[in-house]
């Protein structure tokens, strides 16, 4: 991570589309009157979702919009790396995950495809169509090497896959997120390993229960004349 | 009350206090950088470490831990020691080495405790981060790369302050400290964050590489730049006064003091008067001290007493008032007048002049009204005391007048005193609230005092205060004002006002005493202004007598709640100027009518055994005023009430002088130029 600053050229207004509006009030009604500012990161999400970016005329929109300095909007944008302070990719934004276990699994190869197709990373690409970063974890480790792009998960990449799947976002027909390798959630390669007796499901295995498992515990006799 | 053992030794101390008070009840010193009593805390620095008992066996940050009963705390334990070191090492790390070129260097809270409690070398080897410096106006200076990140001025700008413009962005070892995109900083107390910052972060931008604080020269004196008398530092250097710092005077200023009374001395160096001047065909020409005091006083002499008359300026010490008071009643002219502004103040009791509430008792008040006034321009310190009032909770705020930003909120009645006989009769609204209050305050500014219908405002006022029970509070902007009005500086029967005195041929001679404030474009008088800057007074005058700035002379000043302060002389005035009182004993000597007085303290004594209250130095009054003789009822007219303070910065011809304040003032004047364009 390196200093934040916004960027050099920025647009000259901003102002919430319709349909931005709409989740605008809603976020603001859910806090208690007074308390507006708690909205603020919402608020900046919702900025980002329609600008691509977070611009210095939309934090000073946003800052008038809770009612609060506009310094604090700022601290807020400059805090959070979710926040993109510059223009960002039109067709991608390309997030490579580089912790550990993704690092193990083979993200430097990753980086080096972005790097060799789109240059600094941080940066629009030559084209603008794409920028991409290298980020903290997402938490997807059980199926590194993984990359956000945009706003879903791709795992399970190679350098080859990942080449295509990012050829696909620039041709504006991405492929559905998840496991390239078509895994199910985070099981195992090649399917699940446990649970597979088909007895499990056929009904051969069902016994009543003699209990709930969170049920009170029964009072011994002995308890309950003493209470008594 | 709960008791706990620092070091082995038991204290008593206050339930919800912090550990580290309890251990500074003790007498045991915590270093600490983040936390600062009058600040909320924010616990960052980690420099204040201590170990307590019972508790986790890691050390605790004494600022933010509160104290509990039978507490055991340990300030000199292995640990801490090791603690605060490792700390210290850290916060190091990224700290340049560039004491010998700092203006903190020798008064640097950093360089203090490295010493006192850091360890001798450091472990880290590698690239120190740099920051890029921030404009944050023509005040601070700024060298980002020192900062430790406190956040001690970013607290004070939003709690204190009140306008919420400096800010800590990104994060992480890349935090900054900065305004909203380099924009300069607005609140009349910024210069504060430059006292409050533990580093050389934040210095201030006019005394940048001036000096270095063992060479300077400290007097403790009062401020004249507003009419609080705020505790004041004069750091000088030979004739030079190079800066002004705060001392704590908890009953006015606490630890605080507005950007012109901290700024504005460059003005003492700028536009002086030193050496007297006679006006000769329309020109000023330089002249011997025999030579104007002759004429001054073959001029007085020769004028009929009736047709002599003297206006004081804002700025003047009691002892020159006193002195001048006395001249012309010896003169046998009863044209004397302190108020410059013509406010319709100055007659009957004395309470009905001051701040009777008081400073401090502001603390207490629940309801407020402000009358034609602006405290954040007339009285910023004061006004942060409102802030923080307000800021509890307990404070409410209503405005007669015209409505500005006073960093709180507060209900607008109107603009017109006409909201005043309407709150009078009302039985709603802010009339209830007035009616519920338990310490409601009326606070009047001397804009609505002042203008033809001062006196009748004054009277709608006070009627309101007698209607609500409220204490009755005049916010001067002066500092001579309340010294002038306590000795009867005023017209005496059958004398003109200040006002009077100014018109096309009403007098032959009008001495001006510092008088810079008034419009001097219609009188024919031959005017003889005494003063130390050559603003408005000296301009208009046909003779000059140079005297002594407020940091030239020994001198009493009575500020607005009647507490006499005590100012000292911190450097000797310019060139032939002289003390304000001796040249009027000078001069009083040529006419014939010796005062009688030979030295400071002899007018001094005069002074106490005519006027009792100057006696009682540092010591505030806090009287009730006769409502029912404030004023005089009449029309109430129909201007807004304002502020008497237009542009903060340009008050006073000190202020007025200064390069700084210009800036400043150019500043804060500007959004309203593109506004009218």
């Amino acid at each position: 991570m390196s200093v934040r600053r916004l960027a050099a050229n920025q647009p000259d207004s901003f102002a919430f589309s319709a349909e931005s509006l709409k989740q605008v009030k809603a976020w603001i009604a859910r806090f208690p009157e007074g308390r507006q500012q708690s909205a603020v990161i919402p608020m900046l999400w919702i900025v980002q979702k329609q600008q691509g970016w977070v611009s210095e005329p939309a934090i000073r929109v946003v800052a008038e919009t809770l009612g609060m300095p506009v310094i604090r909007v700022y601290e807020v944008a400059t805090f959070y790396t979710m926040f993109m302070l510059e223009p960002v990719g039109s067709h991608a934004l390309v997030q490579v995950c580089g912790t550990t276990p993704c690092m193990l699994r083979g993200a430097n190869d990753l980086k080096a495809v972005c790097q060799r197709r789109f240059g600094d990373r941080d940066h629009l690409s030559a084209d603008g169509k794409v920028t991409w970063q290298e980020v903290e974890c997402l938490g997807a480790c059980s199926n590194a090497p993984m990359a956000a792009i945009n706003d879903y998960y791709y795992e399970d990449l190679t350098p080859e896959i990942f080449e295509q799947i990012l050829d696909e976002f620039i041709a504006g027909k991405p492929r559905a997120p998840g496991s390239v390798i078509g895994r199910q959630g985070s099981a195992p390669e090649g399917g699940s390993a446990v649970l597979q007796a088909a007895s499990l499901y056929d009904g051969t295995a069902a016994k009543a229960l003699k209990s709930l498992p969170n049920a009170e515990p029964k009072t011994r006799g002995k308890a309950k004349e003493a209470a008594q | 009350m709960p008791k706990a053992k620092v070091n082995g030794v038991e204290v008593e101390f206050e339930p919800g206090m912090t550990v580290l008070q309890v251990a500074e009840l003790a007498g045991e010193e915590i270093p600490r950088f983040c936390y600062h009593e009058r600040l909320s805390i924010a616990g960052n620095c980690r420099m204040c470490l201590v170990e307590v008992k019972p508790g986790p066996p890691k050390p605790q940050a004494s600022c933010a831990l509160p104290a509990a009963d039978n507490q055991e705390i340990f300030t000199n334990t292995p640990m801490v020691k090791k603690a605060r070191e490792g700390v210290m090492e850290f916060l190091l790390i990224n700290h340049p080495l560039d004491c010998p070129i700092c203006d903190q260097g020798g008064e640097c809270d950093l360089q203090d405790q490295a010493v006192g409690y850091g360890r001798d070398g450091s472990r880290f080897g590698l690239n120190k981060r740099a920051v890029e410096e921030k404009a944050m106006g023509p005040l601070i200076n700024t060298v980002m790369t020192r900062c430790i990140q406190c956040t001690r001025c970013v607290r004070f700008i939003t709690e204190v302050a009140g306008v919420a413009e400096i800010g800590l962005i990104s994060r992480g070892e890349d935090v900054e400290i900065t305004t909203y995109l380099g924009s300069a900083v607005t609140s009349e107390l910024s210069g504060n964050v430059i006292d409050l910052c533990p580093v050389g972060a934040l210095t201030s931008k006019p005394y940048a590489f001036n000096a270095r604080p063992w060479e300077l020269k400290k007097t403790e004196t009062v401020d004249v730049m507003d009419a609080m008398g705020a505790a004041i530092r004069i750091d000088s250097r030979g004739p030079a006064v190079l800066r002004v710092l705060p001392r704590v005077n908890e009953d006015v200023n606490e630890e605080w003091i507005s950007d012109k009374t901290r700024f504005a001395v460059d003005g003492l160096s700028r536009q002086r008067l030193d050496s007297p001047f006679i006006r000769e065909n329309g020109r000023l020409r330089p002249a011997t001290w025999a030579e104007a005091l002759s004429l001054a006083a073959a001029r007085l002499s020769s004028a009929k007493p009736e047709r002599i008359g003297t206006i004081a300026g804002d700025l003047q010490d009691a002892e020159s008032l006193k002195a001048t008071l006395d001249l012309f009643r010896a003169l046998g002219s009863a044209n004397t007048d302190c108020r410059q502004d013509g406010m319709a103040l100055g007659t009957g009791p004395r309470e009905s002049w001051l701040f009777n509430a008081g400073i401090s008792g502001l603390e207490d008040i629940d309801v407020l009204l402000l009358v034609g006034t602006n405290p954040r321009l007339e009285a910023a310190v004061l006004n942060a005391r409102l802030r923080r009032r307000w800021l509890s909770g307990d404070l409410q705020v209503g405005l007669v007048g015209t409505p500005s930003d006073l960093t709180y909120d507060f209900d607008h009645l109107g603009e017109t005193a006409s909201a005043l006989t309407a709150l009078a009769k009302a039985r709603s609204g802010f009339a209830k609230v007035l009616k519920g209050a338990k310490a409601p305050a009326l606070v009047i500014g001397t804009g609505a005092l002042s203008g033809p219908h001062g006196a009748a405002v004054a009277h709608a006022a006070a009627q309101v205060a007698k209607a609500f029970g409220m204490s009755w509070n005049v916010l001067h902007t002066a500092a001579s004002r309340v010294g002038g009005l306590d000795m009867g500086f005023l017209p005496a029967e059958g004398g003109l006002d200040a006002r009077a005195m100014t018109a096309k041929g009403a007098l032959d001679v009008l001495f001006l005493l510092g008088a810079d404030e008034i419009d001097l474009s219609a009188s024919d008088a031959f005017r003889i202004y005494l003063g130390s800057h050559g603003d408005a007074g000296a301009h208009a005058a046909d003779l000059i007598l140079p005297a002594s700035a407020y940091t030239e002379k020994d001198g009493l000043y009575v500020n607005l709640e009647g507490r006499v302060q005590m100012g000292q002389r911190a450097v000797f005035p310019k060139g032939e100027a002289r003390e304000d009182w001796a040249i009027l004993r000078a001069l009083s000597e040529r006419l014939g009518k010796t005062l009688p007085y030979d030295s400071l303290d002899q007018l001094r004594a005069r002074l106490f055994a005519d006027h009792p209250s100057f006696g009682q130095i540092d010591w505030a009054p806090r009287g009730q005023a006769d409502l029912s003789a404030i004023g005089a009822a009449g029309d109430v007219g129909d201007t807004p009430l304002s502020s008497a303070v237009k542009a903060f910065h340009l008050t006073n011809p000190v202020a007025r002088a200064s390069v700084t304040m210009a800036e400043c003032a150019a500043l804060a004047a500007g959004p309203a130029k593109l506004a009218a364009e």
